[in-house]
């Protein structure tokens, strides 16, 4: 039995999700819109669609190094994260210890640090030491960040595991690695794709670090940036678009694959 | 022997502490330095002074206004994001039934899209000759006024940004409240509003804590949206920071404001974190 105030607070409920949706995809569509137009400028309504632009950025020479940087870094910075934060979880949520309490704090600070003065600091420390910023520093400054994030992706699937499994296969007189192959990685395996799928798009889209720690070598948000600020062509949205599409069919894929796994350990 | 062991937890914690210490303390101890170096100097460990503080402080350099402007946008910025998320939150945890999951994931997607392509998207909305002028012109109710560059487009921009930081955390909270408890307070006889004020949002705190808190200091970090929305009609700090590395060369006043910027943060933070038990926010049974 529901009561009439509660449909009508269910209803406002989903007109509203709604228009914040509706708000929050606006934009995406309007830079969609101008990439896909024939005039120089933005000028809407749309004139005349044609693909010109986005032709001219998939021949761009540029802009073929721009995504191939992009995706060195996010690979790189999946693969390492995800191998850091496996463990960094483990810690997180699976065993008690005595500096746990410190340790999970300490974890969340560069979350909450903003990332332009992440970057910032990281250019004075590499200044300090010497080491000239390239893509490679990026990898690191996006690990700084990236690493506590997944952390705590894979920590939330850690806190759902029973450690009973474990006591249990030592019980039984399987060793360590065994134990690690056989039970721990299976039952983890969401949380770690979850944590792939998290560190590969949030580097992927990463404006504020590769700004301040890739020195001259740019990537795919750096140089929208920059031709955002001077130098605007329809090439900037069109690769906006592109690059916001890739970042949908990878969070598809990721999450085919995540349901993938869910479903046949059910079976 | 027994007593040499490290624990399970510490050694896998080990190689997470130790990048963090690289990559992150040793940064913040090298900005730390320079905001003790000679002004507009590069005499990092080799001087002392406050004087970089001092012009921070100084009431004639118009420094600190920057430090105004960021401090109010980031309350009223998560003053606002609170109201616009808790109905969302609520029906993600209620209303949405089996889309609640399909209405999260069109919730987090932004987040992986460049804030910079997002934002210029509203620049696209609002320009001369773009969506909204476009619309109005065609109508004969044109042209649009003139919304760009200004304060309050940047308190829009971060709004719109720091959306699914409020969103997240609150919908885990909210979660975290026992159906049982509120409608067994509802047969005893309260009212909604009490029951909303007893029960649901004290039980639901922790969470919303954790929202606001990222949304806030996310928003005292602000630096795009003042850039590309606002037009640079505000100066955040962060902007300021910027500009000191940058244009003016002075490197020890950016490390100077990035400290006082970084212990406001911190200073929030731990005072927020320490009264939460991450454990349970976090979903241990």
């Amino acid at each position: 039995m529901r009561s009439q105030a509660k449909i009508r607070a269910e209803f406002f409920v989903r007109c509203w999700a709604g228009f914040v949706l509706l708000f929050i995809y606006l934009p995406i569509v309007c830079s969609a819109l101008a990439g896909l137009s024939k005039s120089r400028y933005f000028i809407f309504p749309v004139r005349q669609f044609s693909l010109e632009w986005w032709k001219r950025t998939v021949a761009s020479f540029e802009v073929q190094t721009l995504v191939q940087n992009s995706l060195t870094v996010a690979l790189l910075v999946t693969f390492i994260s995800v191998v850091l934060a496996f463990f960094g979880a483990l810690a997180f949520a699976r065993y008690d210890w005595r500096g746990r309490q410190l340790y999970q704090k300490l974890l969340l600070l560069p979350i909450f640090f903003p990332q332009a003065v992440l970057g910032l600091a990281l250019l004075l420390w590499m200044n300090a030491l010497g080491i000239t910023p390239s893509w490679r520093t990026a990898v690191v400054a996006h690990l700084v960040w990236i690493v506590p994030v997944v952390t705590l992706v894979i920590a939330i699937q850690v806190y759902s595991y029973d450690a009973q499994l474990e006591e249990a296969a030592v019980d039984l007189g399987a060793g360590r690695l065994f134990i690690f192959k056989e039970i721990t990685l299976p039952l983890l395996w969401p949380g770690i794709w979850s944590g792939a799928l998290f560190a590969f798009l949030l580097s992927w889209g990463n404006f504020p670090l590769s700004l301040y720690t890739a020195g001259a070598d740019s990537t795919v948000p750096k140089w929208l940036y920059s031709k955002m600020v001077a130098g605007y062509t329809p090439m900037v949205p069109a690769l906006g678009t592109m690059s916001t599409l890739s970042a949908a069919g990878f969070l598809l894929l990721g999450g085919a694959v995540i349901a993938f796994i869910r479903r046949r350990r059910e079976k | 022997m027994a007593r040499l062991q490290v624990s399970s937890g510490l050694r896998y914690a080990s190689p997470v502490l130790i990048f963090l210490l690289l990559g992150f303390l040793a940064p913040l101890v090298t900005v730390v330095a320079y905001s003790f170096a000679s002004p507009k100097s590069f005499e990092v460990f080799t001087s002392f002074t406050l004087a970089n503080f001092s012009a921070v402080f100084d009431t004639t350099n118009s420094v600190w206004t920057s430090f105004v402007w960021s401090l109010g946008l980031a309350a009223v910025c998560t003053v606002l994001l609170a109201i616009i998320a808790y109905p969302i939150a609520y029906g993600l945890n209620h209303a949405f039934g089996r889309y609640a999951s399909l209405v999260s994931v069109l919730f987090v997607f932004p987040l992986f899209v460049s804030e910079n392509v997002r934002l210029y998207g509203w620049v696209q909305f609002f320009i001369k000759n773009g969506v909204v002028d476009g619309v109005l012109n065609s109508l004969g109710w044109g042209p649009a006024p003139e919304v760009l560059y200004s304060p309050g487009i940047t308190l829009f921009g971060m709004v719109y940004t720091y959306l699914p930081f409020m969103l997240f955390p609150m919908t885990l909270g909210l979660s975290m409240v026992p159906q049982d408890l509120v409608d067994a307070a509802a047969d005893l006889g309260g009212g909604r509003l009490m029951v909303w004020r007893e029960i649901e949002l004290p039980l639901a705190m922790p969470g919303i804590l954790i929202g606001m808190l990222l949304t806030s200091v996310l928003a005292v970090g602000a630096v795009a949206e003042a850039k590309i929305l606002g037009g640079q009609s505000v100066i955040t700090v962060v902007h300021d920071i910027e500009i000191a590395f940058t244009y003016a060369q002075d490197w020890p006043l950016g490390a100077a404001l990035a400290v006082l910027l970084v212990l406001i943060i911190g200073g929030l933070t731990l005072a927020v974190l320490s009264r939460l038990d991450l454990d349970r926010v976090l979903g241990r049974r």
